[in-house]
Order: structure tokens, then sequence, then C-alpha cells
């Protein structure tokens, strides 16, 4: 161990005992006398329980009376108490960024519970390492950064007219961009809206009549967002509409672009006229149904579940079902089967209109995607793989169930605000499970058929959803980050290559013109601190605060420094 | 449920319930019984010392049985709180025993065995009804014997086999091979105990018990009692050891479970039951099956449904490399009968709809994929909150307004309304959140909203 204490250093070592979590499989004193010894060390204790109130009040103590300027706990795993113990820190007076946390439980006493000596030389390199990057720990200000308390919302279809709605009455300005002359987006094109059968066209003029008289909400259709600049709370927004384009300061922004029916061009006898697609049905039902057609097949699943398109479009079966009964509504006697290769009737409400559906006469019958329908002029030919033999359907018309496709322009706003798009070019939302209205990049929100085919259940409660989710940087007014983030530490050596924007999962970094020339800018409110701009950086300009290489290697040396 | 239990604006009331609503929305008075832990919460740092020492075990509910757990208790090692909770049915101590282990144990003195239950009235402007769902008992099918087969298990169960914290470490042991070893292990005991008693008799007489029997039937020592209480005791020795032996010998060939057949709709779109779909089981049994491959490569699952619904996104492709990559074959059609096969192995008889044929299948275990049923407790507690329940008693709502119930400033979201995977209910439980906001800002800016 190197002898030379550095007299503006005084480190304290909290050891925790957990219990007997720690203490009943590490030797414990050994522990502490070993922290003793290494450089820079004034102050060692051990606690039965360091996150107690009591544990908690010891280390503030020791922060005053020993005059500590660093301090280590050894304890459990710095997602549980890393926050209690930076936050004493600073109660204390210390700044919590010169705090370090070793995880000797989960990493030494709970892995190695049968090996009590390994155990405890783990713990001490852990603990000479954690000492080793305490050393080099500089204090850190969290960043805070104001929340313009406007929201844009990018598509009036039924998720953006429904967060839009929600937003406003919360109190915060909305800003609403159609591309379209109206609001309503596919609702307009649609005639009844299942499973409850209600009209699609008074939904939209009851909700576009709330918007347009909403106070807190500008509409702008026949537009699109041209250009975006910025982060999370200090957007600029350039939207250009028929007469001008004017720039817009937003705080957050709700993607709710939607979806559009994929046109089954050389499929099944595709003609718009014969053989239509669903959505063209639903116009056909709007207009009232020709009372001739008696006949009608319905093809479930027609390019999709495919190799070029492999996903289940989710919607589609349900619209079939519904479509099958407006049929039967209008023209009673007439015969509709469904070929189909699995019934996607999910739920409650669906699996209820299915059943009903049988009742009223509707037919299912289950096709083999190897031996896929044949549609002939009068009559569509399926091998019927539960019968086991080949039949054939007349068909005065036939109705083609085709998948939600991304958008045409998906790509377009995927550039335009820097957010990613699946392999089906649907928005990707920051995580499929946990996050799926958010953006892995802050202040940019998800919903409706943007992200995944919705039925109209799904696309409100989405829209509901994206809106609670961006209201919370609004309703805080500020965003404050903590300060481990990305830091240019060597302008100098920065050659404004980019590589580190092109990288960055975040859009946190950016290239600015500077006298120097091209330097990478870091947005702080943007970066979490995840390091690949560091990690990626040939010329080493860039650090992140609190694991800088000069803290990285000490800890590593330490480490290699047998003890 | 870590930031649950973090965040500044949240008070977390667990193991109470509300026995109480009064007013409307903006302004509800909520009357929640905070039930006795026995250990105070305030005081209880979670580590699990007490359970350590606990001399009672009881069925964890949490490892759906198939493990044990402590009278006192955290209900699994993350939950959040981390307090533990004394089961009054199990404690030693509150049952007029002779205890309190737990209290000498405990170093922050949180035992409490005189605690009470506690009334606490909130104000608050919305609540948000999140009481999720109970899984279907499958013993109510009598065709497919749950729990008379010992290998049949629900997909909950068996998620817990498949955990490395569960019960099995993460193995996929049979529970007739468990139930096996279980037995070994006590026949052990019991044999270890009257193998001492014998070599205190061998000791005495210096002579192997054996040698000693031997010539005991052939009539030698009959009128010595001592000897003959040996005899009685080697006998009694034997009858224990005989049936070891074979156990062992039964258990030697044991192995963690291959061939997996996982039953749909268990429960679901039965006319018997629910009649409609509980629409996440399809993907729960893709999931568990490829899982179920990771452990083991040599794994094979069969998945018998009527429809394979994978509905949301990257689920058809999932469901796609689940065959093409982990030995999963999917078959069209409805299990008619479960049978007991040779060694303890469930038969599977079924009709494949696409070869139009009835067939049966042996597997070493079988997983019922159980409905989403409506949570026990809704009707009471929708009698207290007012809301009206659909016919099934999950909680009413339309799909213009998907979270809000029939009374103004109470929303509902998750399988509480109707059965839903996470990314939905995740998605739902914003949009409640967004609605009760809503309520919190129009009507009462000024009152703390909580979560009931």
């Amino acid at each position: 161990m190197p002898e030379n204490k550095d007299n503006d250093l005084r480190i304290g070592v909290f050891i925790c005992h957990c219990g007997s979590n720690i203490a009943g499989y590490l030797e414990m004193e050994a522990l502490s006398d070993y922290a003793e010894t290494l450089p820079n060390v004034t102050f060692v204790q051990r606690n039965l329980y360091t996150c107690s109130e009591g544990g908690v009040n010891e280390i503030k103590k020791a922060i005053k009376k020993e005059n500590l300027n660093r301090v280590v706990v050894a304890s459990c795993t710095p997602r549980t108490h890393g926050p209690l113990f930076m936050s004493s820190c600073g109660e204390a007076g210390l700044n919590p960024y010169l705090f370090e946390m070793v995880n000797i439980r989960d990493q030494c006493s709970w892995v190695h519970m049968q090996l009590k000596e390994d155990g405890t030389s783990k713990a001490k390199d852990l603990i000479r390492m954690g000492v080793a990057k305490a050393a080099l720990l500089q204090p850190q200000k969290p960043i805070m950064s104001d929340v313009q308390l406007r929201a844009l919302v990018i598509g009036g279809g039924i998720a953006g007219m429904t967060a839009t709605l929600s937003l406003a009455n919360r109190g915060y300005e909305v800003v609403l961009v159609e591309k379209q002359k109206t609001l309503g987006g596919m609702l307009n094109r649609l005639n009844k809206l299942g499973p409850v059968i209600t009209d699609a066209g008074s939904m939209v003029e009851e909700l576009t009549e709330k918007i347009t008289q909403h106070p807190k909400i500008t509409v702008f259709t026949n537009s699109q967002a041209t250009e975006v600049q910025g982060f999370i709370g200090k957007f600029k927004v350039d939207i250009e509409t028929e007469s001008k384009t004017r720039n817009i300061d937003i705080g957050v922004i709700i993607v709710a672009t939607g979806g559009r029916v994929f046109v089954p061009e050389g499929l099944y006898g595709y003609d718009g006229k014969r053989a239509v697609t669903q959505l063209e049905m639903e116009q056909l039902l709007k207009k009232g149904l020709d009372s001739n057609i008696k006949n009608v097949v319905m093809i479930q699943c027609v390019g999709s579940r495919n190799e070029e398109r492999p996903y289940c479009s989710r919607i589609c079966c349900q619209t079939a079902v519904k479509n099958a009964m407006l049929i039967k509504e209008q023209n009673p006697d007439a015969r509709v089967s469904v070929l189909y290769r699995d019934m996607q009737m999910y739920g409650v409400e669906n699996e209820e209109m299915f059943r009903d559906s049988k009742a009223k006469g509707i037919r299912y019958m289950n096709y083999d995607p190897e031996k896929p329908p044949e549609v002939n002029s009068d009559q569509v030919s399926v091998y019927h793989s539960l019968l086991g033999r080949e039949l054939s359907l007349p068909a005065d018309i036939v109705v083609l169930s085709t998948p939600l496709v991304a958008q045409e322009d998906a790509v377009v706003t995927s550039h335009l605000l820097k957010i990613p798009v699946d392999e089906n070019g649907f928005f990707m939302e920051g995580h499929v499970k946990l996050k799926p209205l958010d953006f892995a990049t802050d202040g940019v929100f998800l919903c409706g058929s943007a992200r995944f085919p919705a039925n109209i259940r799904e696309a409100i409660a989405q829209g509901l959803g994206a809106a609670s989710r961006a209201s919370i940087p609004l309703s805080k007014g500020s965003v404050v980050v903590e300060p481990i983030i990305s830091v240019l530490t060597n302008e100098e050596a920065c050659r404004g290559c980019g590589l580190c924007v092109a990288l960055c999962p975040y859009s946190a970094l950016e290239i600015q013109n500077t006298e120097k020339g091209r330097k990478v800018h870091v947005i702080d409110v943007a970066c979490k601190g995840c390091g690949v701009c560091a990690a990626s950086c040939y010329q080493h300009a860039l650090s992140i605060n609190s694991f800088t290489d000069q803290q990285l290697e000490a800890q590593i040396d330490a480490f290699l420094e047998a003890s | 449920m870590l930031d649950v239990g973090r965040h500044p604006n949240i008070s977390l009331l667990a193991y109470s319930e509300v026995e109480k609503v009064e007013g409307q929305e903006g302004d509800f008075t909520v009357t929640v019984r905070r039930k006795k832990r026995y250990v105070d919460e305030t005081k209880c740092t979670g580590c699990g010392a007490c359970a350590e020492k606990c001399p009672t075990s009881v069925p964890d509910a949490f490892d759906a049985g198939l493990g044990t757990r402590r009278a006192i208790y955290s209900l699994f090692a993350q939950g959040i709180p981390s307090t533990h909770t004394i089961d009054p049915d199990y404690c030693r101590q509150l049952n007029g025993k002779k205890c309190g282990i737990c209290q000498k144990t405990c170093q922050a003195d949180a035992i409490d065995f005189d605690q009470e239950d506690k009334i606490l009235e909130l104000n608050v402007a919305g609540i948000i009804i999140a009481a999720g769902y109970d899984v279907f008992d499958p013993s109510q099918i009598p065709e497919y014997r749950y729990r008379e087969l010992p290998n049949v298990l629900t997909a909950l169960e068996f998620e817990r086999l498949l955990s490395a914290s569960g019960p099995t470490d993460g193995h996929l042991d049979r529970p007739s091979d468990r139930a096996v070893e279980a037995e070994i292990e006590a026949l052990e005991k019991k044999a270890g105990k009257s193998k001492r008693m014998l070599e205190k008799f061998e000791k005495k007489f210096d002579e192997s018990s054996e040698q000693f029997y031997k010539k005991y039937q052939k009539g030698e020592y009959q009128d010595d009692d001592d000897r003959k209480k040996w005899a009685d005791k080697y006998v009694a020795y034997s009858a224990i050891m005989e049936p070891l032996e074979k156990l062992k010998k039964k258990a030697e060939n044991f192995t963690t479970a291959k061939r997996l057949a996982f039953i749909q709709c268990v429960g679901s779109r039965d006319f018997r039951f629910y009649p409609f779909c509980s629409g996440y089981c399809c993907m729960h049994s893709i999931k568990e099956a490829i899982i179920a491959h990771e452990h083991g490569p040599e794994t094979t699952s069969s998945i018998f449904g009527m429809d394979i619904r994978a509905i949301g996104k990257g689920f058809e492709e999932y469901k796609i490399r689940g065959g093409n990559n982990s030995n999963i074959t999917y078959i069209r059609g409805r299990v008619g009968e479960i049978s007991q096969g040779p060694n303890d192995n469930p038969v599977v008889i079924y009709e494949d709809t696409h070869e139009r044929q009835v067939k049966s299948q042996e597997f070493d275990m079988v997983i019922l994929a159980t409905a989403c049923a409506p949570t026990s407790g809704i009707i009471e507690l929708s009698q207290i909150l007012g809301v009206e329940l659909d016919k099934y008693n999950f909680i009413k709502t339309s799909p213009f307004s998907p979270v809000d119930t029939n009374v103004p400033g109470i929303f509902a979201c998750g399988c509480v309304g109707a059965p839903m995977d996470v990314p939905e209910s995740v998605a739902q439980a914003s949009s409640a959140a967004e609605r009760a906001a809503e309520i919190a800002i129009q009507l009462q800016p000024e009152k703390e909203k909580i979560v009931a």
C-alpha cells in the first residue's frame, strides 16, 4: 500500500452488517481492519443496518465530527439505498456526488455464502477499489432546465384527438397538427365501430367540436411538422401550413400518426370492386349494400403473417366479424363465410361478438396458409382444413382483410424526431412491456396505431395514457437530471467527426460549428450517462461525470494491487 | 415496485383494505383498514433474520404451495415494502404456545404481538381500481384431473418451477418425483433414529443386529425380554428400510421434465366457466415453453389450442421463433381428457382437428393455461365503491371511455376491467392516472390525489 496519505482527502468507510445478511457470511472485523489501512481513509465504522435511521445518522455525525470529504458505504446494491445515502451526505453538508457505494452483499456474502474466506477477500478488493475511486470523485450539481408548458400532438386521429383533449383539460396548451384536411384520421373512413355498434362519423364530429372549441387547443389541419430542434422541455418545431411556416416552442411531443391499410394489389383478384378490402367494405356498408349481394366470402391474413409482413395485425379479425354481422343486418339472407387461419378474437368483448356472429349464421372456415384460397370469377375455392376437402363457395363479393401497415412517411417522422422504428416500420417504444407509450428519447411519447395496430378502445386508452406520460414534465415545469452525464472534457481533442452523435441512443449529442471548428455539444438534460459516446470517442474528448477514465483506471489499478 | 416504494408523493398502504367510500368525485372520503402485521413498519428493516429463526414452516402461497415459508414472512424477497408480517394462523406465540423467537431475534425491536388493526380516513379526489384478477381453479374441470395427477400443473405453478428463486431453483423437477424425494428424506430420518436405537443394542450385546436376528428367528433368546425388544426394533427398522431402498432405486432414474404439454383455454372459451378469451395465455404458454427450452435444449413442447392468439407487437414473430428454435409444436385441438400413464406421466387425449383424428400422447408434465378469473373480492369492493360490474364480474367500462366506471371520479385499469397483457395494462394504468388527474385538477386542485 502506498503510504502517501493526502492530507486534503478524508475518506470515511461505513461497512454494513445488513443484520446477518453480510455479517453472517463475511469476516466483518477483518474488513474494517483492512479498510483502515487503505490510503486516505481516516474513519471506519461498522453498522448493523447502515440504512436504518441510526445508521444514516452515524454517517451524518461522522461527516461533521471527522470532517470527512468522501464517503464510501460498503453494503447492498445502490439500486435500493444509493439515493438514501447520497441525500444523507447532502444533509450533512457534503456534496452527494462525493459518495461511492460498494456492494458487498449481493456480490460477496450472497453469492459466496459457503466461502467465507474468499467472500471476505473479494469484499476487501471491492472496498479498496471503491476507496480508490472515491479519492478522485468531484462534486457535481444536478442539472435543471425549464419546460415549455405546451404540447405538440402529431396526428389528429382518435388517439391524437383523445390525447389533445385530455392534456387541454388538464390546463396545458396543445398544438394539434393533422396532415389531412379534417380531423378524425381512420375514423373518417369507417362506418360503424365495434364491438358495441356506434356510428364512427358522429364520434368524429363530437370530438372535433370539443377540440376546435377548446380555448387551450390550436389545430393546424393540412399541415405538417417539418423541422424539430431541441430537446425535452425546449423543442422548437416548424409547422408548415398551407399559408405559411411558423416556429413554435414546444415542451413535449406526442406521436399519434396512426397507420394505413395495406392495399392488396395482385392478391386474390383484388380490384376494388368485386374483391375489396375491409376498409372499402366499410364504405359500401355506409352507403348501403347492394341487395343483390347474397354471397360474401372474407379472407383473413391477406398480406400479413407471411414472410414479407410476419406480424399479426391484431384488429382485422374483429373488423371482419363486425362487418360480417353488418352485412347480415343489411342483407339478412346473405351467406357470409370467413376463411381464417386463427380467429384473433382476444378478450371479453371480441370473443362475445365472435360468438354472436356464429349465432347469426356467419360461417367460419379454417384454411391452411400452405394451401391458400383461390378467387375465381364468381366463386372462391378453398381447402377446408378441418373437413379435409376442397370447397367451392359462391361469391358475389370477396372481402380481403389486410393488415394495418406503417405510414409511408413514418421514416420521415422517425428522422425528424430521432425516434426509432421497428422491422415492420412501426415506431419503437422505450420498452415493449414497461414503457409502451414512451420513447427512449425524453419528452417524446407514442400512442395508437403508429405504435402497433390498435382498436378504438385501445387507441383511446393509449391516447389518455400518452397524455398522462407527457403531462409529467409539464406538471413539474422543469426537468431535473442527475449530473452523471457526458462532458466534453477535452474540447481541443474533439474533431467533430460525429461518430458519437450517430451512436447516442438518446439524441443527446449534436455537432456545433464553433470558433474552434466543428465540436460536439452535449445536451445535458437529454443525456442519460450511458457512456457509449465516451467509450467510442477515439480522441478521448468525452468523459462521463463520476465515471471518468481516471476514476475507472484508479479502480482497476486498485484491483490489480493484490492485497 | 422500488420506484413506488420510494416516491415522495406516494403513501403505500400495503396489507390494507378499503372498507367504506363516501362523497363524490373531487371529494371522496375513504375508510381504510390497515391490518395488523404484528410487526412495527417503522422499525422493521426487512432483514429477514426473524424468518430465518422462526420454527414454523407453512406452505408458501407465492410459490403456489410448491415450497415453504415461515410463519413470519415477506411475500417474496423483492416485495415492497420489505416489512415482514406474522401469519396469525400459524404463529406459535399467537396460538397460545410458547415461542417468541422472532421477538428475541429482531434487533430492530419491531415485533409487536399486541398490535391491532388501524383505521385510516383518507380524503381523495379520485379513485383508481387496479385490483387485478384471480387464476381460475382448474380442479373444476373433472376431465383434466388437476390435483389428482401430480404432474398436471397450472401455468403459474410452472412459472415458479422455472424461476431460479423458486422452490426447485429453476429445475423442472416433477412434483411426483419431488414427493418421492420428500418421502425418502422423511424415511431416512426415521431410519436414522431407528438405526441409532439398534446400535445401542449392538453395543450392549456386541453383535450385529442382522446376525442376532437370524439367531433369534431360529428360536434363540426367546426368554430374554431385552433381546425381544431388540428383535421388535429390528423388524421396525427393516419395515422402514425396505420401502426406502425401493424409493431410492426409483429416484435413481428421475430426470427433469423434458416432454411438456401446454393446454390452452382452461376455463376460458368454455361455456361451463368463462365464455370469454383471456387474451394473454397463448403468449404465456409460448414464453414458458421457450424458457423451458433454454433450461434444457432437449426439451420439447406441444401447445394445444383452438386458435393461437399471438396478437401483440412482435407476438406472431415470437410464436414462429418458438416453433423454429425452441422445439415447440402447435397443435390445433381442444384436449378432451388427461389420464394417468406409466411412471406418473400424464397422457393427453385430444382431437387433432387438422388431421381429424383422436390421438393420445404421453408427456412428463402438463401445464394448464388457466383463465383470467375476476378477482374474488370484487363483488364486495364494487358494492363499497358503487361501481357496476359486467356479467362476468369484471368492472364495466365502455370502449369509448375505457377506464371510466359508472361512478364519476372512480376509474379502473388492468385485468380488473378485462383480461389483458402487460403492455396494455401499463398503458391503461397511465390512462387511469390521466383521468384521475383531470378530475383532481378540474375539481379539487388543492387536495391530494391518491390511488386507492
